[in-house]
């Protein structure tokens, strides 16, 4: 009880101080926050991806289609239970910078995705409209669309402009689920390829396959390439999970950037705290050896400090931690809907609690191991 | 027939202390053989390097000698290791300094009852003891202010309350009139006679005032880390 009135009237003892101490490690505990969150939100994708899907594509480059004979013999592998059509569509909303992906995919993809939950008469409307699309509730909610509304699309892989009739809207099971696409027929991208450019006809960018059991994932995706080895177009299958891994690995050095930044934050707090901490300790030398005079030991003089320093970090951390799934709500409203998914992890307060915890105990590792060395004599020297 | 002399509180004998500058030591006591009974109010007088200071802070056990022998109530306190000297010092010894050494941060209360956390006292006897006490040194309607809002002597004299609160055997005071004016001054010379006079206390007094000395019953002359002329005793 007496060391932590000790500890506290210590802590405030320079108000002005302490408060910049607490507010800079509060912008460092948020700042390590949100860019931890902007890493996972950049993974989001991926680690919602299902262990029961696989993704077969050309094995030279993404860019290259399949044709869709190969579909009939990729539900024949052992293993197969659904296989369904996709390609990348790339049109513009009007404006480029309104981005979100759109696919072009065959009828039975919705049944992939049981993650993607929507109700049975807009599925039915969808799939009686060959223009009706299908759009994520995330999306739906960013532009303010609804059903029976028209989105135009001006293609850039696939020219000319295209218009669609919004016919459902779905949610995600979760929150963890990015509703922030839009799904349009496989068909009517084909017909329409047909009639306008026909070598670009019954292609498809990736095959999705449904597999019965996760664990066989690795067998059934040789399987399915052995079947057009040595073909003019050969495959690659993978998991979801390393499909979509594959995209984020091509932001892999700013996703590394932005993880040192986070840490060099932590780092520059550090310094400053164990600053504050050495300039505290420094001039109080002369009350530290009183104490000791008076028959305090090196450890209770150690437990000093160290409760001053973490006092510090944990309100200077703890109102950091509080702001940041707030500070997460603004910066998702602000970046304008390149994060779908932005919410602050378990592990990412948790890292928070631990970086507060560490800059506490690190800033005061030296002003304790000073203090508790201290000869009396040279410390009651200092009051002079 | 004499009746058997006590043996003394404090027996110094052949205490020598340095210090290392550089690559050279300097010799700061040499030789100090000395005896201070229990009951006695002793001043250490002399000029500025005299050695008075350390001789005061190797009686209080906050330094220790290179050789020589230094024992308090019978025990030799330079055979103690710092925990020791540590717990020794928190039961045996009453600290008054020249600049006070207040916790700016504590009452005048809480600056009294630091000694008493380390005792196993109940929070009701501390405040009992330390009540007395600060009514003993007048400041009992001041127990609630801070160091910063009582004057320098107040504030010794809160300090000297800190230094009797754990009744110790011995008080060290370190220049206690320094920082003073004249009537604070002389105020806290009157309180030591008192805590001399009326409970007993020894004191060890280092000053380099000639009136302030004159307050003790004994004085003792240092020169360049020796003792000069033996022990003046008051009256002779």
């Amino acid at each position: 009880m007496f060391l932590l009135k000790l500890v506290l009237r210590n802590a405030f003892r320079h108000k002005l101080r302490t408060l910049l101490t607490i507010a800079g490690l509060l912008v460092a505990v948020l700042a390590y926050g949100l860019l931890q969150t902007v890493v996972d939100a950049w993974y989001a994708g991926a680690s919602a991806a299902s262990a029961a899907r696989l993704v077969t594509r050309n094995s030279i480059s993404l860019a290259f289609p399949l044709p869709i004979s190969y579909e009939s013999r990729i539900r024949g592998v052992d293993g197969v239970t659904r296989v369904a059509r996709s390609n990348w569509f790339g049109g513009i909303y009007q404006e480029p910078k309104n981005f979100f992906p759109q696919f072009a995919v065959s009828d039975n993809y919705m049944d992939l995705y049981p993650e993607f939950v929507l109700k049975d008469a807009e599925r039915a409307a969808y799939l009686r409209d060959r223009k009706g699309c299908l759009i994520g509730r995330q999306l739906a909610d960013q532009f303010g669309l609804k059903l029976g509304d028209v989105l135009p699309l001006r293609g850039t892989i696939f020219p000319g402009t295209w218009e669609f009739v919004i016919r459902g809207i779905f949610d995600g099971s979760d929150d963890t689920k990015v509703t922030r696409q839009m799904m349009f027929h496989w068909d009517y991208l084909n017909e329409t390829m047909r009639k306008t450019a026909k070598r670009r006809a019954d292609q498809v960018g990736i095959y999705v396959v449904g597999i019965d059991n996760p664990d066989n994932a690795a067998a059934v995706s040789v399987n399915i390439d052995a079947l057009f080895r040595n073909s003019l177009a050969e495959t690659l299958t993978e998991t979801e999970q390393a499909f979509q891994l594959s995209f984020v690995a091509m932001s892999d050095q700013i996703i590394a950037a932005i993880r040192v930044v986070s840490y060099v934050v932590i780092l520059i707090i550090m310094a400053v705290m164990a600053n504050t901490m050495a300039m505290s300790a420094r001039e109080r030398t002369a009350e530290y050896a009183t104490l000791k005079t008076l028959g305090f030991g090196p450890a209770f003089l150690a437990l000093l400090i160290f409760g001053e320093s973490l006092l510090i970090c944990a309100v200077g951390g703890g109102i950091g931690i509080a702001l940041t799934a707030p500070a997460a709500a603004g910066f998702k409203q602000a970046a304008g809907g390149i994060f779908p998914i932005f919410s602050v992890s378990h592990e990412t307060l948790v890292l928070q609690v631990a970086c507060a915890l560490a800059v506490g105990i690190a800033a005061a590792i030296v002003p304790a191991l000073r203090t508790a060395r201290i000869r009396i004599v040279d410390g009651l020297r200092a009051i002079a | 027939m004499n009746a058997p002399l006590a043996a003394p509180l404090v027996e110094i004998r052949k205490l020598a202390k340095g210090y290392v500058r550089g690559e050279q030591r300097v010799p700061v006591l040499s030789d100090i053989t000395l005896d201070i009974q229990s009951g006695d109010f002793t001043a250490l007088m002399g000029p500025s390097g005299s050695g008075k200071t350390t001789l005061l802070n190797l009686i209080a056990g906050i330094d220790k000698p290179d050789s020589g022998t230094l024992l308090v109530g019978g025990q030799d306190i330079t055979r103690f290791s710092e925990s020791e000297l540590a717990d020794w010092r928190a039961v045996n010894v009453g600290f008054i300094f020249q600049f006070y050494n207040l916790m700016p941060v504590l009452t005048a209360y809480e600056n009294v009852e630091l000694p008493l956390m380390l005792t196993s006292l109940g929070r009701g006897e501390r405040r009992e003891r330390v009540e007395m006490t600060l009514a003993v040194v007048g400041l009992a309607d001041r127990m609630k202010h801070y160091p910063n809002e009582l004057s320098g002597g107040q504030q010794q004299r809160v300090a000297i309350a800190r230094a009797v609160i754990t009744d110790p055997t011995l008080i060290v005071a370190d220049e206690p009139t320094g920082d003073l004016d004249r009537n604070s001054a002389a105020d806290v010379l009157a309180m030591l006679q008192r805590l001399n006079r009326e409970l007993g206390k020894t004191i060890i007094m280092v000053t380099h005032d000639s009136h302030a000395a004159h307050a003790a019953k004994a004085l003792i002359h240092l020169e360049k880390g020796e003792i000069i002329g033996g022990v003046e005793r008051a009256g002779t």
